[in-house]
């Protein structure tokens, strides 16, 4: 039990707008009040808020792991020393999965959602996963080049489609329906890709719209907690915002989260030039209450970039000339993996750096926009307090826009946005936002009944210093890092759904299931009892579409 | 979980068909941790503590799960050769890695994920050294990944997609006898119904072998001489002139690459399957990274992917594990309390060899009978402790030996394919022996007694 006293509040689910009360925790939860005598945690000058909410992100899996493979360069970059309480690991752009799991925490982030996770490898994922200590997870299970969604929308059989994926969510531990390039994967185990919405896949001729108006739906009636959460097709190509609004479009009023929107919100010159096409998306996002995106923000610097969107990673390659991974996987999708360094000077780089800002400034509703980086794509999510000081301060970033490449200016409305996001909208934006979004109620916020999973700052006008330094971290009522290090190493939890369907599913997959793929049917499910040790359900809600 | 799992049994992990009126018991899509295929489609019918009957198994899965036997002659553990508790013997082996200075942990590649994560959360606490039995084999695939990346594909794409299959130094039919049947050379596959017909399947090795006779193409490469004929190749695919000279000394003609290059270009989706004849021949790691640029260069003209063809049941395994755990997929070394790799210093040949490994922990290998004499020489110096199934060279000499349960017969566990595809492969049999997550486990929370670190709770 611990009482934290004297904090500055800010809790926006429960309306709290920088109030100093106290907060009161016993038994890993949020409670109205705790016996007196209990343990004080003394936060006088400091700033409470939710525990970060990262709603996307890849840390674990074979993607990534490929990903680490690849670069022992980079691993020299950043390493971390083993403690009497921690282990070590190598850290710059592909953390190993214990830092990855306390460099969340020592940012004050306790949940972190894995943005891609490849359904015949999720035994991989969960293993990962369990050796990322700390913060609570949870899996998206790639679904937009799937053998059998593409082939019952194909044939029209919508109740076998939400059937399936309730079985895959079943079957992976998953969480999320996640759509990457949707059929344009397909079309790359042939070396192609598709350009525009309607384009058809190859296994089967059904367009990235067909998939997603059918997914979005699957979504809303098996009651998933998040919507559909799409990377778009022609990411990284010039004018590629206009298939982005067409996806929104697509999907009518039924919810969708658009992810990375940086890179799928560029327009074009009439040459075909990069231009920023930030003001007009945001237009239609604002507009559009079922929409809502997250950054994919870039941080200058070496990363190292990895998508299922295998096409756009060899495109990439080709620009680069560096390292490349590529994975044809099985009946499912695929990945690519690809070194990159976005440099201030260089055209495109400076301006992807302000599409993502702008998107975030220009989105009125800030509960409809979250922080990402999609990391480590656009940087790693260690700039996440870099990229708070920029939406709270005209100034920063008034002084960086001077140091990049000219375009940067006259291509984007960057330099004439006055906003600065208040402390108050930086905890939607990192917590209390992606929370709802995610459907889980028991995070994001401070009042009684959610998890005690709680970031205290020290208070400082230097957004960046602050976010950088938290003076506490408690998950789940445990302090977990104080005084700049891990002070407690514990497991969290993987959060998952079971959708339910119809067990006569089986006949309508098993045949082809055991012809085309080279894994039994019977061995496929994930063993949650071995794969998932710390596990909690979170609940569906099914709500019909007209 | 779909009814289809929750029927499972939860002691075996295999879904079980029919029980025959005896005490026999028939399993259904058994899984073989035996190579790196993992086959999951076997039949394995279990009496008593033996396993009498394999159906779909290859020769080496057949022979390893029908010979196997949990020898209860053999104690739980021995200390100088002398039965001991296995208490006892996880004291003395902790005090011996505690003590050490530089402290090796070798093997690996043939348990489960879930014992590799303790063996390498050992090296990370004891500040040693973990290895793997990939320094020895496909340790310089890795290292041309690290190099130039590696397009690749599951053994799936190979089974729907491949029209043309070129294996590189490997010889399947003796080190993976049903890879040719399930994924290359006739299965039928979602874009290739026809099966073998549908199918081009090229072998490149220094000589003639029992896979090379099931070839349609077969190209005889004088030995040493493969970087060579890739290099001619990337130049060929490019459009650029390769003078007969050139190759002259590669055994293969101008014809011949030329035709190949013709072959691969124009296939619809093209698979190079690599073994150690290429990755442990001269040039070692430069050979799978120019045969990964060569990949690269052919998918300007259609799809291509490349596989290295992993030896052991969970080869793979132990690398990714290294690799989500520390960054790097084996020799990894905890000295300065950080992970750090660099091959020829942190691997064990060269640690044993320069005298620098000072204490050693092999788990489910057996490098006295396959590492080089000085290697072995040093093995027989240090205080050695082996965890090993069965007796074995390494626990014949060893100062510290436990029985153990084995991978996918007696002891339940993750194992990864050849193409990183993780399955949980069962326990079909009861074991007097602890398995080797249990003895690592073991291990650890000793040396953190002995290092007065406190306990996780």
């Amino acid at each position: 039990m611990l009482r934290i006293v004297n904090g500055e509040v800010y809790d926006p689910l429960n309306g709290i707008d920088g109030v100093v009360q106290d907060i009161c925790v016993a038994d890993g939860k949020i409670v109205a009040q705790v016996d007196p005598g209990t343990e004080i945690l003394d936060a006088s000058g400091m700033i409470v808020m939710p525990g970060g909410v990262e709603i996307h992100a890849h840390v674990a899996g074979p993607k990534v792991n490929s990903g680490r493979r690849m670069r022992p360069e980079d691993h020299r970059k950043g390493f971390v020393r083993s403690t009497p309480i921690t282990r070590s690991g190598t850290g710059n752009s592909v953390p190993s999965t214990f830092t990855t799991g306390y460099q969340y925490t020592g940012l004050g982030y306790t949940t972190v959602m894995e943005a891609a996770a490849p359904p015949l490898e999720a035994r991989h994922v969960h293993e990962e996963l369990d050796d990322i200590p700390i913060v609570d997870k949870a899996v998206y299970v790639m679904m937009g080049n799937n053998y059998f969604v593409m082939k019952f929308i194909h044939e029209g059989e919508f109740s076998k489609l939400k059937d399936y994926v309730a079985w895959l969510l079943e079957s992976t531990g998953g969480y999320v329906m996640k759509l990457i390039n949707p059929a344009g994967v397909d079309r790359w185990k042939w070396g192609k890709n598709v350009h525009t919405i309607d384009d058809p896949a190859d296994t089967f001729p059904v367009s990235p719209s067909q998939i997603v108006k059918n997914l979005s739906r699957v979504q809303q009636e098996l009651g998933i907690p998040h919507p559909i959460h799409v990377h778009c097709n022609n990411l990284g190509n010039p004018g590629n915002a206009e298939v982005t609004r067409q996806t929104m479009e697509a999907v009518g009023d039924l919810p969708i989260h658009i992810t990375h929107i940086q890179f799928n919100g560029f327009a074009k010159s009439p040459k075909n030039d990069f231009r920023s096409g930030a003001t007009e998306l945001a237009a239609y996002v604002n507009k559009h209450e079922n929409v809502t995106v997250d950054m994919g923000q870039i941080a200058f610097g070496s990363t190292t970039t990895m998508t299922a969107d295998g096409p756009w990673q060899y495109q990439l390659q080709k620009m680069t000339n560096d390292k490349w991974v590529n994975v044809d996987l099985e009946m499912e999708g695929g990945s690519g993996i690809v070194p990159y360094t976005y440099r201030k000077r260089n055209e495109v780089n400076a301006l992807q750096w302000t599409v993502g800002l702008e998107f975030a400034l220009l989105m009125e509703d800030p509960w409809r926009v979250f922080l990402s980086t999609d990391h480590p794509n656009g940087g790693t999510f260690r700039s996440y307090p870099d990229i708070i000081k920029l939406l709270m301060s005209r100034d920063y970033r008034a002084e960086i826009l001077d140091q990049l490449h000219s375009r940067a200016r006259t291509y984007s409305t960057l330099k004439e946005i006055d906003r600065e996001y208040s402390l108050y909208e930086v905890a939607i934006l990192t917590r209390a936002g992606p929370a709802k979004a995610l459907g889980l109620k028991d995070k994001g916020h401070l009042g009684p009944g959610a998890d005690a999973d709680i970031a205290i700052y020290p208070k400082n006008s230097d957004a960046k210093e602050m976010f950088s330094n938290p003076s506490y971290v408690i998950k789940g009522g445990d302090i977990v890092f104080a005084g700049g290090v891990i002070v407690k190493d514990k497991p969290g939890r993987t959060l998952y759904v079971t959708p339910g369907y119809d067990k006569q599913l089986k006949a309508a997959i098993h045949e082809e299931f055991e012809q085309y793929y080279t894994v039994c049917f019977d061995n496929y499910p994930v063993q949650v009892d071995h794969y998932m040790p710390h596990r909690q359900l979170i609940p569906c809600t099914p709500r019909s579409v007209k | 979980m779909s009814t289809d799992s929750q029927t499972n049994d939860s002691h075996t992990g295999a879904s079980q068909a029919v029980a025959p009126p005896t005490n026999a018991q028939t399993f259904e899509n058994v899984i073989c941790a035996f190579c790196g295929c993992v086959c999951d489609d076997l039949s394995v019918t279990v009496e008593g503590d033996r396993i009498t009957k394999t159906a779909r198994a290859c020769v080496l899965g057949k022979a390893w799960l029908e010979g196997h036997t949990e020898e209860s002659d053999r104690a739980a553990a021995y200390v100088d050769g002398q039965p001991a508790s296995v208490e006892k013997a996880v004291e003395v082996a902790s005090d011996i890695l505690a003590k050490a200075r530089y402290p090796l942990i070798y093997g690996l590649s043939s348990t489960y994920c879930e014992a590799q994560r303790k063996a390498v959360a050992l090296a990370d606490l004891l500040h040693g050294n973990v290895d793997c039995c990939t320094s020895v084999c496909h340790g310089p695939s890795g290292m041309a990944l690290q190099s130039v990346g590696e397009p690749t594909c599951t053994l799936g794409e190979v089974k729907n997609r491949a029209d043309l299959t070129i294996y590189w130094g490997s010889n399947p039919m003796e080190s993976h006898p049903r890879h040719l049947s399930r994924y290359t050379s006739s299965p039928k596959g979602l874009f290739r119904p026809g099966g073998k017909k549908d199918r081009t399947m090229v072998m490149v090795d220094v000589r003639p072998t029992p896979s090379s006779k099931q070839a349609n193409i077969f190209l005889q490469v004088k030995p040493g001489k493969d970087f060579e004929v890739i290099w001619a190749l990337r130049a060929l695919v490019q459009g650029r002139t390769v003078r007969e000279s050139a190759i002259a000394e590669t055994g293969l003609t101008l014809e011949q690459l030329e035709d190949l290059t013709e072959r691969m270009k124009s296939c619809e989706y093209g698979v190079f399957l690599i073994g150690q004849g290429l990755t442990q021949s001269n040039g070692k790691h430069m050979n799978p990274a120019a045969l990964f640029l060569l990949v690269r260069d052919l998918n300007a003209h259609t799809k291509f992917a490349v596989m290295p063809m992993r030896g052991h049941g969970n080869v793979n395994g132990i690398d990714s594990v290294m690799a989500w755990q520390t960054g790097f997929p084996f020799g990894v070394n905890f000295s300065l309390g950080y992970p750090r790799f660099n091959p020829g210093e942190f691997t064990s040949v060269d640690l044993l060899c320069r005298h620098e490994a000072d204490a050693c922990l092999v788990v489910a290998a057996d490098p006295i009978a396959s590492f080089p004499r000085l290697a072995i020489e040093r093995l027989k110096q240090i205080p050695l402790i082996a965890m090993d199934a069965h007796e074995s060279e390494t626990t014949k000499v060893a100062k510290v030996a436990f029985t153990t349960a084995t991978t996918g017969i007696s002891a339940a566990g993750t194992v990864y394919r050849m193409d990183g595809v993780p399955l949980r492969a069962p326990k079909l049999l009861p074991s007097p022996y602890p398995n080797d997550e249990e003895i690592l486990t073991q291990m650890l929370d000793r040396v953190k007694q002995l290092k007065n670190i406190p306990q996780a709770n």
